[in-house]
């Protein structure tokens, strides 16, 4: 069967080549990178401009931005025909290509985060190297702690007041540098769909600029999402451990922290948010106006195919309902955490309108294609571009998160700032 | 002084400070693309181009069959680099079009081919033209299948012709998706990306592509529009021909004679 | 280099040696700019020489008139004169030697693909005269009755058609 084959259903004139290749994973694939690049900013947020009530998310979406990083290139990996030779974007990068800057920066975003994370954990790596050498027996764990730590530590043992405050200067300027790169790496993510000018839908100027403002969004809904669930387990663990030692914070004060913690947070996520509606609205009213070749084909996938999709799911359950959530006097917890879920599925829904929409018209103008995601895999090709290849990419993040948190933990620790 | 950290601190510097510019350098070396220009063979009095006249096509579907066996395209798969599509137009100025298959074995019915919505039927009496219009890859002269490879895996040759490198290809599919004419797809054997290459063995040793040796009609012809006296280019130099999809701003290579508006 | 906060950039400068070390050894010699610049031309040029290789199936009719003389004689004075003898008969390969080439197609899908009957007036297609296919004797194979490479002699096979 040929690719695309499986999953596409053809109505009235598509050319006979046609099909919708770029499927799930390439849904996925803007949505993870607007997760990380989203985590980013908002660590960012403290580092670079001292919002320090956002000191306790800071560190923590910078470690989920350690670990949704790998993720970014996952669901490209499985969405590749030959993925052992995605290296060659690196062999032999083509620059008039939007992927072929892909290698490049996605590198030197991974290296700016690891760098600002090394930073920010340097003191508690150095502690904890020291700590365990004091020790007089280390056991099996203990030694292979102490040797990773020391491994991580990099031989900079030096936790001097000076030597302090330059971690706190090279944490600052890396965010800096961060912000702009991460923005990049996620607008040129709008721009590889942009610029497709065969594609009436996707091309654009404003795609970029569209999928920045929801990376935002979205990394942050996640962010507080995750924060949420994380104090969750946190207040478990504390209330059991408080049995033994009172002394230990108590959930009332943990709460407070909390709540303190996701109102101001989410105040930036509807910044975000209002921004992007209005450029995505902007840019579907100028479509209207405009009325050029494409849009007679373009009208009735909007308004007629995937009118359920895009105002009902997308703008209606992911961005106007959120929205009252949020603005609603008196916000909880539970209701954070819906409206932060209801966000993610609008931008996840936004990203599938994108990719899946910009393939549901055929380039001749004149027919149509339908997207059915394979659920049951019945061959490689729809276990890696089905529902459970995408699973799988969106599990991967959290087991990540908790295997680096297994050496970097996010919460408790004295950090360099 | 310096202890062993510091040495070997500044002997990979200066490894690492000579491997990048040189390393850099590799991609664009003008003298190697002089070199490279000048020790191949002079190809710059070749530009291939492809003449279709919509007028003399039947839809007899032999161009397909002999394409698809000549390039091993599997002849059942449902992809093909070369196809012919159908337009009815009917006296109310509907136009219905399809292209069953890609006409592999051509059109053999006169109902038309909705996709899942079945076979569509049209009354004769109602149809005011009708038309067979072969379609292949342009060779454009600004191929934006080409632009966008991110790997280098498919590239213009200096006779015009765009090839894909079965070996470098990756796969992403950015190719299909950038050319606006629908005439890349999947190898279904190969696992990379495909297309109409003017069956480039055939015309580098003097032959014609396999689909104009095999239309009984005329209605496929390939030149050298380098060549004055070439009798296609000739035609296109001196006859009302079209291009199709001119707006994307690719320079398409393959002209129409007799081109409706209605073409796609 | 005092500085511990240089160290990253140890790790950072690995990795970029590191991958230009690995272009070093994958890419191949011959990958380079060549005739149509850096927007069109990047690619690896001996790809070119791979692509001519290809091995060509179709022949063209002309090599046929050589050894089946008859056919060709009988065919060109035909109204099917123009159909090229490798379209019935598929691709010659290396014919007679080849196994693969030339096979004789006795099926009605080949015959109707000009000859099913199509009401578009004024074109070439209309021109050709046509039958409907479900109804023009539909369980015999065309060749019993026409002879396709002389369709207009009516048949030797007249015979089979009551
Ligand atoms: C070198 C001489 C030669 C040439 C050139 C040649 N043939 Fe043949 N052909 C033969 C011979 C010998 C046979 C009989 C061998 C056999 O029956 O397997 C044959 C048999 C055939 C058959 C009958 C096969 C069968 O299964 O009974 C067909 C059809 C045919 N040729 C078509 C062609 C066509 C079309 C061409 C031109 C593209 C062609 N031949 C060129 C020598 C030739
Ligand atoms: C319109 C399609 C068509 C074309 C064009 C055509 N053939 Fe045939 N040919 C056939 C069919 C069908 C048969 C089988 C006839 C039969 O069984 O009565 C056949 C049979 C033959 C045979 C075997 C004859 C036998 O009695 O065994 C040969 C040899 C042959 N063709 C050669 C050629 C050559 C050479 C050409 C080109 C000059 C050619 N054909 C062009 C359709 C065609
Ligand atoms: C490439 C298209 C094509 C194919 C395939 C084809 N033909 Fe023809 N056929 C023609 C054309 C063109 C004519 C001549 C029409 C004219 O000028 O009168 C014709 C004429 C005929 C005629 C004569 C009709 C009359 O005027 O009496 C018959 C019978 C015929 N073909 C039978 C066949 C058979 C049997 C086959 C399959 C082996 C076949 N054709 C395959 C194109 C084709
Ligand atoms: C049983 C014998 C028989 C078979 C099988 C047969 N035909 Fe005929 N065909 C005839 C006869 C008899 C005529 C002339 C009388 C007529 O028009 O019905 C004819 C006429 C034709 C004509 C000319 C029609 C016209 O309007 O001039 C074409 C074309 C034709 N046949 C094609 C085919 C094709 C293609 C097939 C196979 C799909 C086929 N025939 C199968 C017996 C047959």
């Amino acid at each position: 069967m040929v690719h695309g084959e499986a999953w596409t259903i053809k109505e009235l004139f598509v050319y006979p080549n046609e099909y919708i290749y770029w499927s799930i994973q390439i849904v996925m694939y803007p949505f993870m990178t607007g997760l990380v690049a989203g985590a980013f900013v908002l660590s960012s947020l403290y580092h670079v401009f001292g919002v320090k009530q956002l000191k306790e998310i800071a560190r923590f979406s910078l470690v989920f931005s350690l670990a949704l990083l790998p993720v970014a290139m996952l669901p490209l990996l499985l969405h590749l025909q030959q993925p052992q030779r995605g290296i060659y974007v690196m062999m032999t990068p083509h620059f008039t290509s939007a992927i072929a800057a892909f290698g490049i920066v996605f590198t030197t975003y991974g290296m700016i985060v690891i760098s600002e994370i090394w930073f920010v954990y340097r003191r508690f790596i150095v502690e904890t190297v020291l700590e365990l050498r004091s020790k007089q027996r280390r056991g099996n764990v203990e030694s292979a702690q102490f040797f990773l730590y020391s491994l991580l530590a990099m031989g900079a043992m030096d936790l001097s007041p000076e030597a302090i405050h330059k971690d706190e200067r090279a944490v600052g300027i890396l965010a800096g540098i961060g912000i702009p790169v991460a923005c990049f790496l996620h607008g040129y993510a709008g721009f590889i769909f942009g610029s497709v000018k065969a594609n009436a839908l996707w091309m654009t100027p404003l795609m970029p600029v569209i999928f920045i403002c929801s990376a935002v969004v979205s990394g942050v809904a996640l962010c507080i999402v995750t924060y949420i669930i994380a104090m969750e387990i946190r207040k478990q663990i504390s209330a059991w451990k408080r049995k033994n030692d009172p002394r230990l914070p108590s959930n009332e004060e943990l709460r407070s922290a909390e709540i303190q913690t996701v109102t101001l947070t989410s105040k930036y996520l509807l910044m975000f948010m209002v921004l992007a509606i209005t450029l995505e609205l902007l840019d579907l009213i100028f479509r209207n106006y405009t009325a050029v070749k494409s849009w007679d084909i373009l009208r009735s996938v909007i308004y007629e195919k995937d009118f359920f999709k895009i105002f009902v799911l997308q703008y209606g359950f992911g961005n106007v309902l959120p929205f009252i959530i949020f603005l609603l006097p008196g916000l909880t917890i539970r209701r954070a955490l819906v409206g932060s879920l209801l966000v993610l599925m609008g931008v996840f829904m936004m990203r599938w309108n994108v990719v899946i929409g910009g393939q549901a018209f055929s380039a001749s103008f004149s027919g149509f294609m339908e997207y059915r995601l394979p659920i049951w895999p019945n061959s490689l090709e729809t276990l890696k571009e089905g529902l459970f290849g995408a699973l799988a990419v969106i599990i991967t993040p959290f087991v990540l998160f908790f295997l680096v948190t297994r050496v970097l933990p996010v919460f408790g620790v004295k950090d360099t700032h | 002084m310096m202890n062993r950290r510091d040495f070997c601190k500044k002997t990979m510097i200066v490894a690492g400070g000579l491997v990048i510019p040189l390393a850099a350098l590799e991609v664009f070396n003008p003298k190697r693309l002089l070199a490279e220009k000048s020790g191949s063979d002079d190809k710059s009095n070749v530009r291939w181009v492809f003449l279709v006249d919509i007028h003399k096509c039947v839809g007899c579907g032999f161009c397909v069959k002999a394409c698809k066996v000549e390039n091993e395209v599997p002849y059942d798969a449902n992809v093909t680099r070369t196809w012919v599509e159908r337009y009815v137009v009917t006296k109310d100025g509907q136009t219905a079009i399809d292209s069953p298959r890609g006409a592999k074995d051509g059109f053999t019915t006169q109902k038309i081919d909705q996709g899942h919505l079945g076979d569509k039927e049209i009354d004769p009496a109602s149809i005011a033209k009708a038309f067979f219009v072969p379609k292949l890859c342009n060779q454009c002269d600004n191929p934006a299948c080409v632009q966008v490879c991110p790997v280098g895996a498919t590239y213009q040759t200096g006779d015009g012709i765009v090839l894909v490198d079965r070996s470098w290809c990756i796969g992403c599919g950015y190719c299909v998706m950038g050319c606006p004419y629908g005439v890349r797809f999947f190898h279904p054997v190969y696992h990379v990306a495909e297309k109409c290459n003017f069956c480039y063995h055939r015309i580098t040793k003097g032959m014609k592509p396999a689909c104009v040796d095999a239309c009984p009609f005329g209605a496929r012809k390939i030149g050298n529009i380098r060549d004055p006296e070439d009798p296609v280019s000739r035609i296109i130099t001196s006859e009302q021909v079209n291009v199709l999809k001119e707006e994307f701003g690719t320079k398409p290579q393959v002209f129409y004679l007799g081109l409706s508006r209605e073409v796609k | 280099m005092k500085n511990h906060v240089w160290r990253p950039l140890l790790i950072v400068l690995v990795v970029v040696c590191g991958i230009l070390m690995t272009r070093a050894l994958v890419v191949p010699e011959d990958f380079g700019v060549y005739e149509r610049g850096y927007m069109y031309g990047w690619h690896r040029k001996s790809n070119e020489a791979e692509w001519k290789a290809i091995r060509v199936k179709y022949k063209t009719a002309r090599v046929c008139a050589g050894c089946h003389k008859d056919k060709h004689d009988e065919l060109i004075k035909s109204v099917h004169a123009a159909i090229s003898c490798e379209n019935c008969h598929g691709p010659n390969y290396d014919h007679p030697e080849d196994p693969l080439g030339m096979n004789i197609d006795r099926s009605r899908k080949l015959c109707i693909r000009c000859h099913s009957y199509l009401p578009y007036k004024g074109t070439l297609r209309g021109g050709i005269p046509g039958i409907d296919p479900e109804k023009h004797y539909p369980s015999a194979e065309c060749v019993l009755c026409h002879i396709p490479h002389n369709p207009k002699a009516m048949n030797q096979k007249r015979e089979a058609r009551s």
